[in-house]
């Protein structure tokens, strides 16, 4: 990386008119707009799954409901966890390591610049075509039809016979495109972590979200990659006659299934981890202390890495896989809760005996924390075979599932919102709204996801239209419906807040938090070169030496 | 405070980090890498399960003349990226040409071959089981190939136009990794399709 200076003036945006603006926009290789794009595109998305979660949960609000036909409900959960996962978490996960990692690792720009933009572009266009099938499934001729196979699209509902017309096709290119994207940004992630760091900054001197978004990236190599792959034999299927997943010429319906979890569960870990990231900056900040065991959070971090790549059946136990094959994934499953358990520790060890601020992120950060410990032990609940036997597609996993996403990775997303937009805008949020938002959104997720374990363990199935009276499961139905609304009203005053404080908010200066990393030694929001000089650094906490130059960290590592 | 500060310790600091090309290479590899491993492993799995013929050891015939064209082509990328880095752009363009053309003969290989099994024996992608993991997993492969040759062919275009000079050995080293991994993955392919499943 060069030092020389490139003295490009800030220019006055509001001077130049809108579509001078808006081509800047799409045409950005920057790292940080390209990263505002990411987030504000999977804003959008978020907007639109939250408004199809609700659909579904206003139909299961009592028994015998008909607030949508059947097709409309297997179309709405379909594209609710189509959407979710691959148009909201990923993009906006994506959006944040593009932004914060070259701020981060003190680079003016990710390794390669128009390789992120592609990529940006590839993800955006993906989302489009899974939309575009409303009204382009069946031929553009007025009554086109969202995909409706669930989100993991077993075979053989997707084989012609019984997924006629195109939405299946839709589904399936929406996320061939968009994987594309997802491994052209991982490949970026991981050459601008290795090649682009700052004089100084050894593996073991970067932030721990830098180190998270390298396993992060690393796991959607690894995992992308089958989904993709899945995705190409499926299309073979589909258009060209072929019978990878054709079980009348041979094929195999669970080779599917295998395809598509070697693909699923990594991918849990790949929204996991930059949660983690987000944990691992903010918590400690708000403590006032340096992040606790450094050198075991990474180790954990990659023991997490390894181990999840070999979990994935445990999707698949009421497949009824053999006693050795569901042994081998009941004990790894079991395993990666330890690596897990470590970094809960070690967040609890750096809270403890710190001067704790409880700002709107930490707030996030430490629901997070206990939401996730929950969530973690749902989950060694269903690893054990015969217990998943009993759950397995019920409520209760559903619970378990949105108490990961929502619970750990969504809470932890808000804090990192909430922490960074200083930065982003230059702008303070407004804390009222914050902790308003925290409190709306906290009550509405325990109503919603705490009360929906116990239809499943009643036996409640996930995907079912509707249901009988009587069976138990009414008032836990309305209980978690009403939590939605809780959710929703959270979520209209955390973009409200966004909105509000983006245009009247009062300035932040370069470092509100009074941290550490190097993206709040640079002003908010950044110039475009992000550093001035590229900056040199000698620990973990470059800020730190800095405002305390009698007594630097670089003393004591 | 401001990033000027911190920079002060510059000096004090030997700073080496890998190379992005390379790095990024490795990273393309190893997602090209988990591609085929599916394909493979469906291939694998899917040996023996056609319910109707034709059956690979009917119709399969080993190519080994190809399959020579095909990996003797690392040694001529491997020895043309050496020429370049002793500054012998001539022998370069002349090795680089070598290998073209030993990949466009491989191609011509598949080419036959598909032609006298798609013709003569009756094999389509939708014929069996056999015919559809034979048909992609081979068709994948021949696409990262074109794919391959497709990169060769325009360094070849900028060796002619002369635009092409030492300082440029980093640049194909990188993309000579790719063509070595399309080789490795034919000898992969090779062995399960023609070995193993015949």
């Amino acid at each position: 990386m060069s030092t020389d200076a490139i003295a490009i003036p800030r220019r006055e945006l509001a001077s130049s008119p809108i579509v001078t603006r808006l081509h800047e926009w799409v045409t950005t290789v920057d790292h940080k707009r390209l990263g505002i794009l990411y987030i504000i595109y999977a804003l959008v998305f978020l907007l639109i799954g939250g408004i199809e979660a609700t659909v579904i949960r206003i139909q299961l609000i009592r028994p015998h409901n008909d607030f949508v036909s059947p097709q409309v409900f297997n179309r709405m959960f379909t594209m609710h966890g189509t959407t979710m996962i691959f148009f909201v978490v990923m993009p906006v996960l994506f959006g944040f390591a593009n932004y914060l990692i070259p701020l981060m690792i003190g680079a003016r720009d990710m390794a390669f610049p128009r390789l992120n933009a592609f990529s940006f572009w590839m993800t955006a266009f993906g989302g489009l075509l899974l939309y575009f099938s409303l009204v382009g499934a069946n031929g553009l001729y007025g009554a086109g039809n969202a995909p409706d196979v669930g989100w993991f699209a077993y075979a053989p509902l997707t084989s012609r016979t019984f997924s006629v017309g195109h939405s299946t096709d839709f589904w399936t290119l929406a996320l061939l495109v968009s994987g594309f994207g997802s491994i052209g940004t991982a490949i970026n992630i991981i050459a601008t972590i290795l090649c682009m760091r700052c004089p100084g900054m050894t593996l073991a001197k970067m932030p721990l979200f830098a180190w998270l978004n390298l396993v992060m990236a690393g796991l959607v190599i690894l995992a992308v990659s089958p989904l993709t792959a899945a995705q190409i034999m499926l299309l073979v299927d589909r258009y060209l006659g072929g019978h990878f997943f054709d079980t009348q010429a041979g094929g195999s319906a669970v080779m599917w299934m295998h395809f598509f979890w070697i693909f699923g569960h990594p991918e849990v870990y790949v929204l996991i981890l930059p949660a983690f990231a987000f944990a691992s900056e903010i918590i400690p900040v708000f403590s006032r202390k340096p992040i606790f065991g450094y050198s075991v959070m990474v180790g954990a971090t990659v023991a997490i890495g390894f181990i999840s790549m070999s979990v994935w059946a445990h999707h698949m136990f009421t497949v009824g896989m053999g006693a050795n094959v569901n042994t081998f994934f009941v004990i790894s499953t079991m395993a990666i809760a330890v690596p897990t358990g470590i970094k809960i520790f070690n967040w609890l060890a750096t809270m403890w005996g710190g001067k704790i601020e409880f700002k709107t992120p930490m707030l996030f950060c430490i629901a997070f924390l206990f939401q996730f410990l929950a969530a973690g032990l749902t989950g060694v609940m269903l690893s054990v075979a015969p217990f998943n036997w009993q759950l397995g597609n019920s409520y209760f996993v559903i619970a378990h599932f949105h108490y990961v996403i929502v619970g750990g990775i969504l809470f932890a997303l808000f804090g990192a919102f909430y922490y960074w937009f200083p930065k982003m805008s230059g702008k303070m949020y407004s804390e009222t709204l914050g902790k308003l938002h925290f409190w709306l959104f906290l009550i509405g997720f325990h109503l919603t996801f705490d009360f929906m374990h116990i239809p499943g363990l009643l036996g409640m199935p996930r995907r079912i239209y509707t249901y009988e009276p009587g069976r138990g499961w009414d008032t836990w139905n309305l209980i978690v419906t009403i939590g939605v609304f809780f959710q929703a009203a959270g979520i209209l005053v955390f973009l409200g807040n966004l909105l509000w404080s983006n245009f009247r908010g009062e300035a932040a200066g370069s470092d509100p938090w009074d941290a550490w990393t190097l993206e709040w030694s640079t002003t908010s929001p950044p110039p475009e070169y992000n550093f001035s000089t590229i900056p040199a650094v000698e620990s973990r906490r470059p800020l730190w030496d800095l405002k305390h130059p009698d007594d630097p960290d670089s003393k004591y590592e | 405070m401001n990033a000027t500060s911190i920079a002060a310790a510059e000096q004090r600091i030997e700073w080496d980090r890998p190379a992005r090309g390379r790095v990024a290479m490795f990273g393309l590899i190893a997602a090209e890498a988990a591609i085929f491993t599916i394909f493979v492993v469906a291939y694998l799995f899917y040996v023996g399960k056609s319910l109707t013929g034709p059956l690979p050891k009917d119709v399969l015939s080993v190519p080994i003349f190809y399959t020579i064209c095909l990996l003797s082509n690392s040694l001529t990328i491997h020895l043309a990226a050496k020429s370049l880095r002793q500054g012998s752009v001539r022998r370069f363009g002349i090795l680089w040409l070598a290998t073209i053309a030993l990949g466009a003969a491989f191609l011509y290989g598949t080419a036959t071959e598909w032609h006298r099994l798609i013709y003569q024996e009756g094999l389509t992608i939708s014929t069996n089981l056999f015919g559809t993991t034979y048909y992609s997993l081979v068709g994948l492969h021949g696409f990262h190939v074109i794919a391959g040759l497709v990169a060769l062919s325009m360094v070849m275009v900028f060796t002619f136009l002369g635009n092409v000079r030492p300082e440029h050995a980093e640049r194909v080293d990188v993309l000579s990794l790719y063509w070595h991994f399309v080789d490795t993955v034919w000898i992969v392919v090779f062995t399960v399709v023609y070995v193993i499943g015949r």
